[in-house]
């Protein structure tokens, strides 16, 4: 089955043709990070502006690419949430004339399993259940993946994503957006353990995340530091910061590992192409003998192949979508529109 | 010659398939959901209704703004993926030029208000002439995004009966109760809202002059920036 994937959740205008799930045949992104660099930021209006202007040229390569016409696609997937509404409302609304038009199946997709399923695209042999860590810009889940479309969530962040904390750093450590990659990169040449920033944890659930207030540590830490005169390492900072970050998500993800006695750890999202992270995850997987599985940085970040991945498993268990799908930008994960 | 109209620029959703001189479907809906769950529907049932084969529609018309900045993303969106589908052109249409035709043949002046937000209206100045045996619409002021004042002055100065039609009616209606200077009127329901057969009996004219584009080509007209670009603007970063 050749499943022809829309994504345009935030800023990436994505398009891929995936077949059975697992075997990416194209995979077209056009990034707008250009443009939100300007202002420090995705801007909603800017990235529906955006949208609209690259939708058609993407879907056009992307199944140029695979080498195919209409004729050879079996459906039509899109992203419907959560994410900005406006860019969803583009994909969407593409899709769904499109799928129309051509008289061929409708799949909505979460954004978020897509970023699950992307390991599916990664690791052929990858079956659930294993336990998923997906961690991105706007996401910081824990979640047990039971079966292909089940999901059960153990933790959320009760504030911001791990990557919205990471973009917040390093703009108030000068080093602009976007702050995943450029903290990752000046970490190796920092002391991850020169400032001891917290690792916040609850005692009403132990798998959820917070990371405004270790943003705000670093904020407070670099504010003293200026009143007192101390010059501030930025690599130090940075390092430690990331640090801080990647304990609690490797603490996290093993305890749920240990308690619910998966031998499986999946990474998904963003920020899931850290390398400190990667490394780190790893090295714990390896210690208690549990198998670890992340996908390839390009997988990691928006794209529509994990879209079409999910979407295969999303129509062999709960078939096509309606007409009247619309764009859900809260969209919690496992529900279903 | 038939084509496909479809016009989500503002409130209304309306979708209508126009063959010569006959409207073969309408579908208008002026309710609060949201044009991504209304529209394709629209067009299932309206297709269905009249068994409409794909294959006979010569153009694709579609109100390309100014309006609602999702609205205009909405329509523009499931124009290209019908004419990626069907391999067919778009014909974009200005919205108020579109809502301006709802008048066809008044021997007043024409001038459609839409609610722009920010105390603004997205406007114009419209009129019809006799050519043959029938009628030809004069753009005497091309869409615009301005204050009421500025295009009340233009109606003033013009001395002409005007009738006033669009969304931003009920919006400012005390307002040009107050500021109009010449004889006017305002459209009644059935024509003062954006209708889908209008735009395409319009877009007819347009195909016949060529003026059509592909999915590719084919970009919402704002008239404005995003509020992001403006500022950046005006702090002159």
């Amino acid at each position: 089955m050749n499943i022809l994937a829309i994504e345009s959740s935030c800023d990436e205008t994505a398009a891929s043709v995936v077949r059975d799930g697992r075997q990416v045949l194209s995979n077209v992104i056009a990034s707008q990070i250009d443009i939100h660099t300007l202002y420090g930021g995705v801007v909603p209006e800017i990235a529906s502006r955006k949208h609209i202007e690259q939708v058609d040229p993407v879907v056009m390569q992307a199944l140029a690419d695979a080498g195919m016409t209409w004729d050879d696609i079996d459906a039509i997937a899109v992203t419907y949430g959560p994410g900005l509404v406006g860019a969803l409302l583009v994909g969407l609304s593409y899709a769904k004339s499109l799928a129309f038009g051509l008289g061929k199946p409708l799949i909505g997709v979460h954004h978020i399993e897509g970023h699950i399923c992307a390991n599916y695209i990664e690791d052929p042999t990858l079956e659930p259940p294993f336990m998923c860590l997906v961690v991105s810009g706007g996401h910081s889940h824990l979640v047990n993946v039971k079966d292909y479309c089940e999901y059960e969530i153990l933790g959320r962040t009760r504030d911001d994503a791990a990557g919205e904390a990471f973009d917040k750093v390093a703009r108030a450590i000068g080093l602009g957006y976007p702050g995943g990659p450029k903290i990752d990169k000046v970490s190796n040449d920092g002391d991850p353990v020169a400032i001891d920033f917290p690792r916040p944890k609850f005692s009403d659930n132990e798998y959820d995340f917070s990371f405004s207030g270790l943003k705000s540590a670093v904020l407070n830490y670099l504010n003293q530091c200026e009143m007192k005169g101390i010059p501030i390492v930025q690599a130090d900072v940075a390092a430690s910061f990331q640090q801080a970050v990647v304990d609690v998500l490797v603490g996290h993800s093993m305890q749920a590992v240990d308690m619910y006695k998966v031998d499986k750890l999946v990474m998904a999202g963003g920020v899931a192409s850290n390398s400190h992270l990667r490394a780190a995850m790893e090295k714990a997987c390896a210690d208690r003998g549990v198998r670890f599985y992340k996908p390839s940085p390009i997988l990691c970040t928006d794209n529509a192949a994990m879209i079409g991945a999910a979407a295969y498993y999303e129509y062999k268990k709960n078939g096509c979508s309606g007409w009247d799908l619309n764009a859900v930008p809260g969209l919690k994960l496992g529900e279903r529109v | 010659m038939k084509i496909l109209g479809i016009d989500s620029s503002g409130l209304t959703a309306s979708v209508a398939v126009v063959e010569d001189d006959i409207v073969i479907g309408e579908y208008n809906i002026n309710f609060r959901k949201t044009h991504s769950q209304t529209l394709l529907p629209m067009l299932d049932e309206l297709s269905g209704m009249i068994s409409l084969d794909a294959a006979t529609i010569d153009g694709i018309a579609v109100s390309e703004g100014p309006g609602s900045f999702t609205g205009l993303r909405i329509g523009s969106a499931m124009v290209k993926g019908l004419a990626r589908a069907w391999e067919k052109p778009i014909i974009p249409v200005p919205t108020v030029d579109a809502l301006a035709y709802n008048m066809y043949g008044s021997s007043d002046l024409i001038c459609p208000i839409m609610d722009a937000r920010r105390n603004q209206t997205y406007t114009g100045l419209y009129e019809f002439v006799p050519e043959g045996d029938g009628y030809k619409m004069n753009v005497l002021l091309d869409r615009r995004a301005v204050d009421l004042g500025a295009i009340m002055a233009e109606v003033n100065a013009s001395g002409r009966r005007t009738v006033f039609l669009g969304d931003g009616v009920p919006v400012f209606a005390e307002q040009l109760r107050e500021e109009v200077r010449v004889e006017y009127s305002f459209a009644p329901a059935f024509m003062n809202r954006q209708r889908a057969a209008a735009l395409a009996v319009l877009a007819a004219s347009y195909m016949r002059e060529g003026r059509t584009c592909t999915a590719a080509e084919h970009a919402p007209v704002y008239l404005r920036m995003s509020q992001a670009e403006r500022e950046r603007m005006e702090s002159g970063q």
